[in-house]
C-alpha cells in the first residue's frame, strides 16, 4: 500500500494492521518518532497527519492512505533545521532527547494553527506527552521561540556541532 | 559522535589497534613536568605514599588511553563513561579540547566501548565530570607539553618560550609546529604522571563558558542516535515473554501455533526465560502475544501488603552501622524534642522509551550494542551467562532513553546476548515493552527514616538520632546472577547477595549524615538485606530520602524553636560553601521579604550537598496548593548550585533543572503498585508522573563560581533539596506536616480537612 510521508511517496509491504510507527521506522528508515509505549498514554511516537498531531503507535496504516504524514524529518535536516528544530536547538532543549520528537511534532502541528497561541494552551496540548528528564522549562522555551522564528524568516542560528 | 556507534568504533578499533601494534609493547616513562602550581590537581597521595593519578588516570594510566592524535592532525578523546542524557559528551570535549589546545570542532569524543576506552565502572554517581573529566584534562594538558616538549627539541629551544594554540605548537619568531607534525606513534604512549600543568581558569576559552551540547542537533532532526535506531544487515527483531510475577515458573507453552505465524523464525525457550524471533518489528510483537496467551506459569503471592509496606520493612532483619557518632562534648538541657518518622515508596526509574538492545553472536565472539550505564560490568555479567570468555564479548554503549540510575537496560542487553547465542550470526533487536519495563525494572528501594532531635534552652539543636531502614541500592552487574535472563534460564544465576554500599558516598544511608554543626549525634543505617521487590539504584540513591527527610525535620525543628528556616539551618551551618548556597538561594528568591504562609500559599526551602562531598544546592520555592482538591501547583523555584570549577554552565543548569522536575514528581505523584504476587503499575495511567499542566511557571539556577576548584557531580545534587523544599512549602501553605511520600493530592486534601 501507499503511504505519503513528508511529501514523499512510498509503497510499503507491511500488513495493513501495522501501526504507523513501526512502518515509518522499519520499512522507511526514519528515527524521529518513537516507541514509548505503544499504548497512546506518552506521546513520544507523535506525528502530524492532515496537520493533527496524532499518537503513530496506535493508527494502523490502513487508515492512512492518501493521507499527508509528517515527521520531525519533514520540519528540516541536521545541516538546515526548520524553525521547530532551530528553536530547540538554541534553548537547548533536551536531555535525553527521547521524548523531543513527539513534543516537536505536537507543537508543531498547534502553531500551524495558531501561530498566535497562548502559554497556556502550549501547555495543555503538550499534555499528552511525557518527558521523563524533566527538560519542560526548555520545552515551553523552544515552543514559544519556535512560535516566534515561525514569523520571522531566516533566523540566524547556531546548529552546534554535529561530530 | 551522534552516528550509531557502530560504524565509528570498528573504524577507530582498526586504528587503534594499528598504533598499539606498532609500538608493541614498550613502556616510555619519563618526567616531564616541573613543580605544581597552585592550578594543580591531583597530587594527592595515596594511603602508601605513593602520588595518586588524578581522577580516573589510576585506572589506565597511559596518555594514550585518553588522548590520541592521529598523523593528520585530529585528535580523538576516549572515555569510559556513556552520554546518558546528561550532556557528559559535550562537558569532556571541553576539558580536553581547553587543555590540549585544540578547537572544540576539531575533536571527536568515544565512548564507553571495551574494546577502545577506559575501564571507568559505571556512568553514575555524578562521577563522570569528576573522574573522566579530571582524567582527561590532565592527559590533555600532559600530552599538551609532550607535544610542546617535542617542538622544543625540533626548534632546539627552551620549553617554556613555546605556547600551544589551535593544534600547533609556536616559537615566539613566529614559527610553527601542529600537532600533526609532531606526532609519532609512541610520542603519548607514555605514563601519566601524578602533576599536570593545569591552564589557568583566566585563561579559559572552551570551558566555563556555555558551549551547545553536541547531541542535541541530530536528535532533534531524526538522527540516528539511540541504540533504538539502529538497524544492522540481517537484524531480526525479538521480544521477550516475560513471567508474570517474579519467581513464576514456566508450566506449559505451546509453541505450535506461534511458529506458524508469519515472519516467526525461532522461539527461543530456556528454563523460564521464553522469547521469540521474527523478521519484522510488528510480526515479533504480534508472536509475543500469541505465545504469551499460549503459555501457562506457575505463580505464589511472596509479596507484601502494599498498605503495610513500611510495618513489613521495618520487621525484616537489620544489619546495623553507626555511620556517624559524636559524643556529647558540652551537656546542654534540653528543652524540647521533636521526633518523626518519614517514607519513601519503590519508586519507578520509567525511562520514557523502554530498554533496548542488540547483540550478534558470530565465530564464537559476541558483540553487543546497548545503554547500559557500565559496558565492562555488563560485559563481565554476560560472559559469565553465556560461558563465554570476557575478551570474547564486546559492549559498545550506544545512547538510549534516559535511565536516572539502573533500569531495565543491562537486562535488555542480557536477552539480546541470550538470544543471540541460539540464533547465530544474525544481529538480534530486543526491544522491551512498556509494560515490561515498569513490571521488571529495579525500584528505587522503599525507605524508611526516624528522626529524634532535641533544642536547647536557645534553640539550637542539642543532640540529634536518626537511622534510615533500606534494601541495598545496587544490584548492578557484574554477576550473571544480576541480570534477568541469567536468573531466568534453566542454569538459574542466583541473584549475587544484596552489600551495602559503604560510606563515604553510601547507598540507602547516602546523605543521611546531616551537613550540620550539631553537638552530639548519632546516625545509623538500619540495612535491610532481604529483598521483596526487587531494587536497585535510583538517581541519588537514598539521598533523595535522606535529604528529604532530614531538611523536612530541620523545618519541624525551626518550627519548635520559632526560628526561621533558612536563619535555622545557617546557625548550624559552618562550611562556607554550603552557607554561600543557602544565602544565595534565599536572596535570589527573596525568601526575607516572602508573604507569610498559609490559606493555601506557602514557601519551602531545601539544602543539602550531595553525598557530602560532590555538589552543594540549595532551593526555594513558592507554591499554591487548592484547598478543595489538594492540588498542588508550583509557582516558582530559585536554585543556587556550587559545582566547583564549572565546564558548561548551561549544562549544569539543565541537568539541575531536571533534578528538581524530577523530584516534583517523584515527590507528589509516584508509588509503585503491587499485590501479594505481581507488579500492579505496567503503564503511565497506572504509574501517574509530572505532566506539562503542573510545570512550575519558573525555575531560575544560579551558579556559584569557582574558578580553579575541582569539578563536583551535579547530576544528582538537585533531587533531595526539592523534595525537602516541596514538602516544606506544602506544610507552610497548610499548616500541616506531611511524613509519606508521595505527597499526593488526596494526602494533602486529607491533611487539610475540609
Ligand atoms: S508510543 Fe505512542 S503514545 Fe506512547
Ligand atoms: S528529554 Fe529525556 S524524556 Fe524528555
Amino acid at each position: 500500500m501507499e503511504l505519503k510521508v513528508n511529501g514523499r511517496i512510498h509503497s510499503v509491504a507491511a500488513a495493513p494492521d501495522t501501526p504507523l510507527l513501526y512502518v515509518l521506522r522499519e520499512d522507511l528508515q526514519l528515527n524521529a518518532a518513537k516507541y514509548g509505549c505503544g499504548l497512546g498514554q506518552c506521546g513520544a511516537c507523535t506525528v502530524m497527519v492532515d496537520g493533527e498531531a496524532v499518537l503513530s503507535c496506535v493508527v494502523p496504516i490502513l487508515l492512512l492512505q492518501g493521507k499527508e504524514i509528517m515527521t520531525v524529518e519533514g520540519l528540516g535536516s541536521i545541516d538546515k533545521p526548520g524553525p521547530m528544530q532551530r528553536a530547540f536547538i538554541e534553548e537547548q532543549a533536551a536531555q535525553c532527547g527521547y521524548c523531543i520528537p513527539g513534543m516537536m511534532m505536537r507543537a508543531q502541528a498547534l502553531l500551524q494553527k495558531n501561530p498566535q497561541t497562548s502559554d497556556a494552551e502550549i501547555r495543555r496540548q503538550l499534555e499528552q506527552n511525557l518527558c521523563r528528564c524533566g527538560t519542560h522549562m526548555r520545552i515551553l522555551r523552544a515552543v514559544r521561540r519556535a512560535a516566534q522564528l515561525m514569523q520571522t524568516p531566516e533566523t540566524a542560528v547556531d546548529t552546534g556541532r554535529s561530530t | 559522535m551522534t552516528a550509531v556507534g557502530a560504524d565509528t568504533s570498528v573504524r577507530r578499533s582498526v586504528s587503534r589497534r594499528a598504533v598499539l601494534q606498532g609500538t608493541g609493547a614498550l613502556i616510555v616513562t619519563f618526567t616531564i613536568f616541573p613543580v605544581a602550581s597552585s592550578q594543580e590537581t591531583g597530587g594527592a597521595k595515596t594511603s602508601a605514599g605513593a602520588p595518586k593519578l588524578p581522577g580516573s588516570l589510576t585506572n589506565a594510566p597511559f596518555l594514550d588511553a585518553w588522548i590520541r592524535i592521529d598523523a593528520d592532525g585530529s585528535a580523538t578523546a576516549f572515555t569510559g563513561k556513556a552520554e546518558l542524557g546528561q550532556g557528559i559528551k559535550t562537558a569532556l570535549l571541553q576539558v580536553t579540547a581547553e587543555e590540549l589546545e585544540v578547537p572544540l570542532n576539531h575533536l571527536t569524543l568515544i565512548t564507553a566501548d571495551t574494546a577502545l576506552t577506559a575501564d571507568e565502572g559505571y556512568t553514575a554517581g555524578s562521577h563522570s565530570t569528576q573522574d573522566s573529566g579530571t582524567a582527561l584534562r590532565n592527559a590533555a594538558a600532559q600530552a599538551r607539553e609532550i607535544l610542546i616538549g617535542e617542538a622544543a627539541r625540533r626548534m632546539n629551544l627552551p620549553a617554556d618560550q613555546l605556547k600551544a594554540a589551535n593544534g600547533t605548537v609556536i616559537a615566539p619568531n613566529g614559527a610553527r609546529l601542529s600537532y600533526a607534525d609532531l606526532v609519532s606513534p609512541t610520542l603519548l604512549h607514555v605514563q601519566a604522571q601524578p602533576n599536570s600543568k593545569l591552564k589557568d581558569p583566566d585563561s579559559f576559552r572552551i570551558m566555563n563558558r556555555s558551549q551547545p551540547r553536541v547531541d542535541i542537533p541530530g536528535k532533534v532532526t531524526g538522527g540516528s542516535v539511540y541504540v533504538q535506531d539502529m538497524r544492522l544487515p540481517g537484524m531480526l527483531h525479538a521480544r521477550v515473554v516475560r513471567p508474570p510475577s517474579y519467581g513464576a515458573q514456566l508450566a506449559t507453552v505451546d509453541t505450535g501455533a506461534v511458529e506458524r505465524m508469519p515472519g516467526v523464525v525461532r522461539i527461543v525457550r530456556d528454563g523460564n526465560f521464553l522469547a521469540v524471533v521474527a523478521e519484522r518489528e510488528y510480526q515479533a510483537i504480534k508472536a509475543m502475544r500469541s505465545l504469551a496467551v499460549a503459555t501457562q506459569w506457575r505463580e505464589r503471592p511472596a509479596l507484601p501488603k502494599q498498605a503495610d509496606l513500611a510495618a513489613t520493612l521495618l520487621s525484616l532483619p537489620v544489619e546495623d552501622f553507626t555511620i556517624f557518632e559524636k559524643p556529647v562534648s558540652t551537656s546542654t538541657a534540653a528543652a524540647t524534642a521533636v521526633e518523626a518518622t518519614y517514607t519513601r515508596p519503590y519508586l519507578a526509574h520509567a525511562s520514557v522509551g523502554p530498554s533496548c538492545a542488540i547483540a550478534q553472536l558470530q565465530d564464537g565472539s559476541l558483540t553487543v550494542w546497548t545503554h547500559t550505564q557500565g559496558v565492562y560490568p555488563d560485559r563481565q555479567a554476560i560472559a559469565a551467562m553465556l560461558g563465554l570468555a570476557p575478551e570474547k564479548v564486546h559492549c559498545i554503549h550506544v545512547e538510549g532513553s534516559g535511565c536516572y540510575g539502573h533500569n531495565g537496560a543491562d537486562d535488555a542487553a542480557g536477552d539480546a546476548a541470550l538470544i543471540a547465542s541460539q540464533v547465530p550470526g544474525h544481529p538480534i533487536r530486543v526491544q522491551w515493552m512498556r509494560e515490561q519495563e515498569f513490571a521488571w525494572e529495579p525500584f528505587g528501594p522503599a525507605m524508611i527514616t526516624k528522626a529524634h532531635a532535641s533544642l536547647d534552652s536557645s534553640g539550637r539543636i542539642a543532640d540529634w538520632d536518626y537511622g534510615v531502614w533500606s534494601n541495598t541500592h545496587s544490584t548492578r552487574p557484574g554477576p550473571a546472577g544480576s541480570l534477568l535472563a541469567g536468573q531466568h534460564m534453566a542454569r538459574a544465576f542466583p541473584p549475587p547477595p544484596p552489600k551495602p554500599l559503604p560510606q563515604p558516598e553510601g547507598g540507602g544511608d547516602r546523605n543521611a549524615i546531616p551537613l550540620y554543626e550539631l553537638p552530639r549525634a548519632k546516625v545509623v543505617h538500619h540495612f535491610i538485606p532481604s529483598m521483596p521487590i526487587r531494587v536497585s539504584a535510583l538517581r541519588s540513591l537514598g539521598a533523595h530520602m535522606n535529604v528529604f527527610s532530614i531538611e523536612s525535620f530541620m523545618d519541624e525543628l525551626a518550627l519548635a524553636a520559632h526560628s526561621d528556616p533558612v536563619a535555622f539551618r545557617l546557625e548550624h551551618l559552618n562550611d562556607p560553601r554550603a552557607r554561600a548556597v543557602v544565602t544565595t538561594a534565599a536572596d535570589r528568591f527573596g525568601w526575607a521579604a516572602r508573604q507569610k504562609g498559609g490559606n493555601g500559599r506557602g514557601c519551602g526551602f531545601g539544602f543539602a550537598r550531595y553525598k557530602n562531598l560532590a555538589a552543594y544546592c540549595a532551593i526555594a520555592l513558592e507554591l499554591e496548593v487548592e484547598r478543595e482538591t489538594g492540588r498542588v501547583r508550583v509557582q516558582r523555584i530559585v536554585a543556587a548550585v556550587d559545582t566547583g570549577q564549572v565546564v558548561n554552565p548551561d549544562g549544569i543548569r539543565n541537568q539541575i533543572e531536571g533534578g528538581i522536575l524530577q523530584s516534583i514528581s517523584w515527590t507528589l505523584y509516584e508509588s509503585v503498585s503491587f499485590d501479594e504476587t505481581r507488579i500492579l503499575c505496567v503503564d503511565w495511567s497506572t504509574y501517574p508522573i509530572l505532566r506539562f499542566d503542573s510545570v512550575p511557571n519558573r525555575v531560575d539556577v544560579d551558579l556559584v563560581d569557582r574558578p580553579g576548584q575541582p569539578f563536583l557531580g551535579c547530576g544528582e545534587a538537585s533531587q533531595g533539596p526539592a523534595s525537602a523544599a516541596l514538602a516544606n512549602a506544602i506544610a507552610d501553605a497548610i499548616g500541616k506536616r506531611l511524613r509519606e511520600l508521595p505527597l499526593t493530592a488526596a494526602r494533602i486534601k486529607a491533611a487539610v480537612g475540609i
